[in-house]
């Protein structure tokens, strides 16, 4: 039986490693066929932004990872509205991350999820296995 | 004396700014590099510190607010610097102060 796994990412992308490291663990875990979420809390709403560019600062931009996670049946992806508010930002500044349902004829639906602190709160309140990055 | 100070932590995620800030002299420079360069944002809490904050030469390190994806996003007024224009900042003020 499936487990309900979920990914909460509170750290801005890289000034620290666990953005990175959280994306990794991710993939790994879509491997094994489990119920998967992401959470975005914090600075961790930063790991989605559009148009990074680390040429500059010698690093590996992974924030185009993210755009492939619908292909792992990774679709469940929980943005925390206050979050983005603090920090000046709307959904507009984030990408546009999309999954295809294939009981739907391959329909493309977002995978992200607008959810206020409360949502939030159920939301975490609701899975068998958290994992915080 | 000038000094140059240097806050690479996130200001929404730690005092590190804040204490900056409250330190820094008139005249001084603030070099925003890392996670530190969210403080440079608009439509945020810190924006309007770094707006009532006159006296003080804020930068931020152009090579992390790309890789953040924050340029369009940077505040009126703070200047962006390359690596360059980094060492440029170190050799005209009298000491540097790291906030980390």
């Amino acid at each position: 039986m499936s487990k309900k796994f979920m990914y909460i990412n509170r750290k801005a992308p890289y000034g620290t490693i666990y953005a990175l490291e959280s994306l990794e663990v991710v993939l790994i875990g879509a491997a094994f066929d489990q119920d998967v979420s992401l959470a975005f809390i914090g600075d961790g709403v930063y790991q989605l932004t559009k148009g990074q560019n680390t040429k500059a600062i010698g690093q590996k931009n992974f924030s185009t990872v993210y755009m492939a996670l619908g292909d792992y049946d990774v679709n469940k992806i929980y943005v925390e509205k206050e979050s983005l508010e603090e920090r000046g930002l709307t959904l507009d500044d984030l990408q546009h991350l999309v999954w295809e349902d294939e009981d739907e004829d391959y329909a493309e639906k977002d995978s992200i999820r607008l959810v206020s602190r409360s949502e939030m709160s159920d939301v975490l309140d609701n899975q068998d296995v958290v994992l915080s990055f | 004396m000038t000094m140059l100070h240097t806050v690479n932590k996130s200001p929404f995620e730690s005092k590190t700014f804040d204490t900056c800030l409250g330190l820094a002299k008139s005249g001084s420079t603030i070099l925003l590099i890392e996670d530190g360069v969210y403080a440079a944002t608009t439509g945020n809490s810190v924006a309007d510190k770094i707006k009532n904050t006159s006296d003080i030469n804020f930068c931020v390190l152009g090579a992390d607010a790309q890789a953040r994806g924050i340029e369009a996003k940077l505040a009126e007024g703070i200047k962006v610097v390359d690596y360059e224009g980094f060492v440029d900042l170190v050799a005209e003020h009298d000491t540097v102060q790291a906030w980390f």
